[in-house]
């Protein structure tokens, strides 16, 4: 009876403290999507009703969407070529046995531990110095350098996954090493792959300090909503706050759906996995 | 005989912390069926890979239908083999798996399924080619495997110990598969075990391997009544090994003083007096009773072995045999542990083992 008691109770607790945590971290974006749809020109109490007039305001304003277009560039860009450098660095730590592998691998993995501002003025500093300063392009290199370790780390999981014995069985049957790697190394990654570019752009696409210290008067998403608070308090940022998360969120749910899946794992002696 | 389909010419493999093929020498008829054996680590698998070229070797030279394969890529060399992981590919369906080397090939897509199905069928596969290999059985993928490494229609095939995840019926199974399947064939097949009744059930030749080098090779048979040297008796099992010394010799037969006693054992060749006298009776040789003449020993255990039981012998002197006999023998004699027993054979039936090349 008492440790029955006892177990329901903690199990409470437990969903009690997992509710409240999840409620801090949602609450303020909740009221951010809540407040975007507000007819009030500044959040208050109550409601003043149901409104799109900020959302259209955004689509307005051609800084806010030119800012928007370079993210999604910077973005898609940011994804296409850390997920093919991450595939190539994880491939590499696969495949081979050299004597710096573990230079190597740190090279890569380290930019995200990095802090920011230093990463951020470090880059300034550097791009300046070679005149790369305020392009686009910039701003995904630097994306690149960081969000290529996290599509490391992801395919690299996958690799793990991938049987010693199954690329050597490809070239024994008459597959030519790059005929190898696109018809069984390539789709064993897919998955992970899919995932990288996704969570990629997410990277991208919030990265704010980066963009700001080397992009110049090219701004993106972030940039721009620091600039308009920095202005006087604009109900667009709500909106803005509401796009964002929204783009965001999708892109690591998807990103999620892809590293969830288990389905081609090593063929184990039990049949029906 | 005619040149040797695959020739293995001093093949020679050194990695940076050992030596696992030492001056390999093998000819290798075609459409024979030669199984590499040795316990693990003796190097058959790694000749294995050398002829699919999925190593390079560090000395000496192979040769495939005449041809050096020194340089030619594992991809050119059409050697397909069926891995002990099968590593078949966990993304693509049966029928993918099968028609992979076709694709590689360069196969049109409608041949190359008319093709994967046509051998699927073949090993009694119809109706799974959709099916993805997770859902299959152990003994199926065993199936798609060699079906996959077929398909080409090679003159030689390769298999590292693909038998040995499947239990015992399904290996007897494939087994009775393999056998028909090179017979049909009449292809190469080139099969590596550690397992001497899947050798002794499909081989025309046993090729018995330890620490690198070739022990001996022959035929199955003669491997287990005449081994070349004291590891390979005690590799085959069933024999009993005895160490001893030449006395003399009368009436043809070789007079061998050891630990455990005299005793007579025929020779082809005269040897000195002096001179090694190992030799080694096979366990099935060996008649057991409870008194009378013969070595003395104390029954340790059985062990069941199909129909016959193998016993287990402690002889006073410290040496342990093996002999095998049938279940109705067993129960004559009330042999249980502890049963005095005495040991007995035809001295014609005792192998005198070769005279080493050199000293130990």
């Amino acid at each position: 009876m008492n440790r029955s008691l006892a177990t329901r109770l903690s199990r409470l607790a437990q969903y009690g403290f997992l509710g409240l945590l999840f409620a801090f971290i949602a609450t303020p974006m909740l009221v951010i999507v809540v407040f975007s749809f507000d007819a009030n020109r500044f959040p208050t109490i109550p409601w003043g009703g149901f409104s799109l007039e900020w959302h259209r305001a955004i689509l307005d304003d051609p800084m806010i969407r030119d800012a928007f277009l370079n993210s999604i560039k910077v973005g898609f860009g940011t994804a296409v070529l850390s997920t093919a450098l991450g595939f190539a660095a994880a491939y590499i730590d696969f495949r081979y046995r050299f004597r710096l592998k573990l230079p190597f691998v740190l090279l890569v993995a380290v930019p995200p531990a990095v802090p920011a501002t230093i990463l951020g003025m470090a880059m300034l500093a550097f791009l300046s110095r070679i005149g790369l300063f305020g392009r686009l392009e910039t701003v995904m290199a630097c994306h690149v350098a960081i969000a290529t370790s996290f599509s490391m780390a992801i395919i690299r999981l996958r690799l793990n996954d991938l049987s010693r014995d199954l690329e050597p069985a490809a070239w024994n049957l008459g597959a030519s090493p790059a005929a190898a790697l696109v018809h069984v190394v390539l789709p064993f990654c897919k998955p992970a792959l899919i995932a990288s570019f996704f969570l990629s752009a997410a990277v991208s696409f919030d990265e704010f300090l980066i963009a700001w210290f080397v992009g110049g008067v090219h701004e993106t998403l972030p940039v721009r909503i620091l600039n308009l608070l920095q202005g006087q308090v604009n109900p667009k940022i709500n909106a803005i706050g509401a796009v964002v998360l929204v783009v965001s969120i999708a892109l690591v749910l998807i990103a999620q759906r892809f590293t969830g899946v288990r389905a081609g794992r090593r063929p184990s002696p039990d049949p029906g996995e | 005989m005619k040149t040797p389909f695959i020739a293995l010419d001093q093949l020679d493999k050194r990695y940076a912390d050992h030596h696992a093929v030492k001056s390999v020498d093998l000819d290798i008829e075609a459409g024979e069926f030669i199984a590499l054996m040795g316990p693990s680590g003796c190097g058959k698998s790694t000749t294995l890979r050398l002829i699919a070229g999925l190593d390079e070797p560090t000395g000496g030279e192979i040769r495939i239908g005449g041809d050096s394969m020194r340089g030619v890529p594992a991809f050119q060399r059409n050697t397909p083999m069926v891995w002990q992981s099968l590593a078949l590919f966990p993304f693509l369906t049966v029928a993918e798996n099968v028609a992979f080397p076709l694709r590689m090939q360069k196969v049109g897509t409608a041949e190359r399924r008319r093709r994967a199905l046509e051998w699927l069928d073949r090993l009694g596969l119809a109706g799974m080619a959709e099916r993805n290999v997770a859902q299959l059985s152990g003994g199926q993928r065993q199936r798609v495997a060699i079906a996959r490494a077929l398909v080409t229609e090679p003159s030689v095939l390769l298999l590292d110990e693909p038998l040995s995840a499947l239990d015992a019926h399904l290996r007897v199974r494939m087994q009775t598969e393999l056998s028909r399947l090179h017979r049909e064939l009449g292809i190469t097949f080139v099969y590596v075990t550690h397992a001497q009744s899947e050798a002794f059930a499909l081989a025309d030749r046993i090729v018995i391997m330890s620490e690198g080098s070739i022990q001996q090779v022959g035929r199955p048979q003669d491997v287990y009544r005449a081994p070349a040297n004291a590891f390979v008796a005690e590799f085959m099992g069933m024999n009993n090994l005895v160490r001893g010394e030449v006395r003399g010799e009368r009436d043809g037969l070789l007079d061998i003083a050891g630990a455990l006693g005299e005793f007579r054992v025929p020779s082809a060749t005269p040897r000195p007096e002096g001179s090694s006298g190992d030799f080694v009776i096979a366990a099935d040789r060996i008649a057991l009773a409870a008194d009378g003449e013969g070595l003395a020993g104390t029954v340790l255990g059985l062990e069941f072995v199909g129909s016959t039981q193998t016993v287990f012998v402690e002889i006073e002197g410290g040496a342990e045999f093996r002999v095998q006999k049938q279940q109705h023998e067993i129960e004559a004699l009330d042999l249980v542990p502890g049963r005095k027993v005495r040991l007995s054979w035809n001295p014609q039936h005792a192998w005198l083992l070769p005279q080493p090349a050199q000293a130990h």
